[in-house]
């Protein structure tokens, strides 16, 4: 459906401009809408961070995504439409919360995130390792040998590096916190440079 | 290839649903016609084959839910001369609210519909009539008289009042 152009297009011009802030608000009550008949599976907005712009993403469940710029937002919306459903709408009002409490936490003024999530894109052993994290508190930091002990498989430190690695919901499931043994910081799905300072933000690092 | 997300066809399509909605229903029902048809594509879009014509399928659901806001306005209480106002802020003279839509409300639904589809959403009329049923024949001509008449009302409208207020002056 593109429109062609032609002479009757001309006659039917005064219908070709659509307002902007007409189709805002539409699009504002069909999330709403949605939302209320229970056929919105996947809720998303962007909020500017410290950290840059972060992709929060709900499901009625609970926040079941938080994505960095660098992973690229329209792709990870459609890796959620493929794993999830493919109705996923912007609308910012199931994810009021997770802002308050991600701007909270960038103010100093939160250790620790109350939210309900949703778990369902970890499967298996690095769910059990992604569980285990929050018990990293804030301003502490954990090696990878240590989560994998905590996640019942000491020797498991390679696993317990791909469950942080591949974290679908950083910063408010800390995988920040677990670093490496000798002292260096690892990797991290945002870059090291994000990492070190959220280590930083919490007093974990000068 | 799985569903693109929902949020992606809204933002393709939207515009253009809601041209077709304005030019069939008019500005009292327009907005309603677009959220139904929205609504309901959201509700079966993951039943949607991959690869299938989204315009075309949004098309045929535009078309049912226009017909259903046609209906219920008609069962309402017949208005007075005063109708309510548009819910629009911007309108002008030029509007689409104003003169086209007059025109366009004294054509035939099919006529109104068969303009909507081919020139502002786009569809060949073989499209077309898939979306509204009859031929593809059947459409183009509907177009072409509603067209036909769009351009003796509508355009002869348009003029008529500038040239008054040349003579006024």
């Amino acid at each position: 459906m593109t429109a062609p152009s032609s002479a009757e297009n001309v006659l039917l011009a005064p219908l070709a401009a659509v307002d902007a802030a007409d189709l805002a608000r539409l699009r504002d009550r069909l999330a709403a809408q949605a939302a209320s008949e229970d056929v919105l599976d996947v809720a998303f907005r962007t909020v500017d961070s410290p950290v840059g712009p972060l992709l929060l993403a709900a499901t009625p469940e609970g926040l079941v995504r938080v994505a960095y710029a660098r992973e690229d937002h329209e792709r990870v919306l459609a890796d959620l439409a493929a794993r999830i459903s493919p109705r996923v709408l912007r609308a910012p009002a199931r994810l009021d919360r997770a802002v308050r409490e991600l701007e909270e936490y960038f103010a100093g003024h939160r250790q620790a995130f109350d939210l309900p999530l949703d778990l369902r894109l970890i499967k298996g052993f690095r769910r059990v390792v992604i569980t285990h994290l929050p018990e990293i508190g804030y301003g502490s930091t954990a090696s990878y040998t240590a989560l994998a002990a905590a996640a019942g498989n000491p020797r498991a430190v390679r696993a317990a590096g791909t469950a942080c690695a591949t974290n679908p919901l950083p910063i408010v499931v800390p995988c920040h916190r677990v670093v490496r043994s000798d002292g260096g910081l690892g990797q991290y799905l945002g870059g090291t440079e994000v990492k070190h300072a959220l280590l930083v933000l919490e007093g974990a690092l000068a | 290839m799985s569903s693109e997300p929902f949020e992606a066809v809204v933002a393709r399509y939207g515009p253009t649903v809601l041209r077709v909605c304005r030019a069939v229903v008019g500005p009292v029902a327009a907005e309603d016609a677009w959220s139904e048809t929205f609504l309901a594509a959201l509700r079966a879009y993951p039943d949607l084959r991959p690869g299938s014509d989204v315009g075309a399928w949004l098309a045929t659901i535009a078309h049912r839910k226009a017909i259903d806001q046609l209906r219920a306005q008609a069962r309402r209480p017949v208005p007075t001369e005063v109708l309510p106002e548009p819910a629009s802020r911007d309108r002008l003279p030029g509007g689409w609210e104003g003169d086209l839509w007059e025109a366009l409300s004294e054509l035939p639904l099919r006529q109104r519909e068969c303009i909507a589809y081919h020139y502002l959403a786009g569809l060949p009329y073989a499209d077309v009539a898939a979306v509204l049923g009859g031929t593809a024949a059947a459409a183009r001509r509907a177009a072409a008289d509603g067209i036909a008449t769009l351009r003796r009302s509508y355009l002869a409208d348009a003029c008529a009042p500038q040239l008054e207020g040349r003579t006024l002056r």
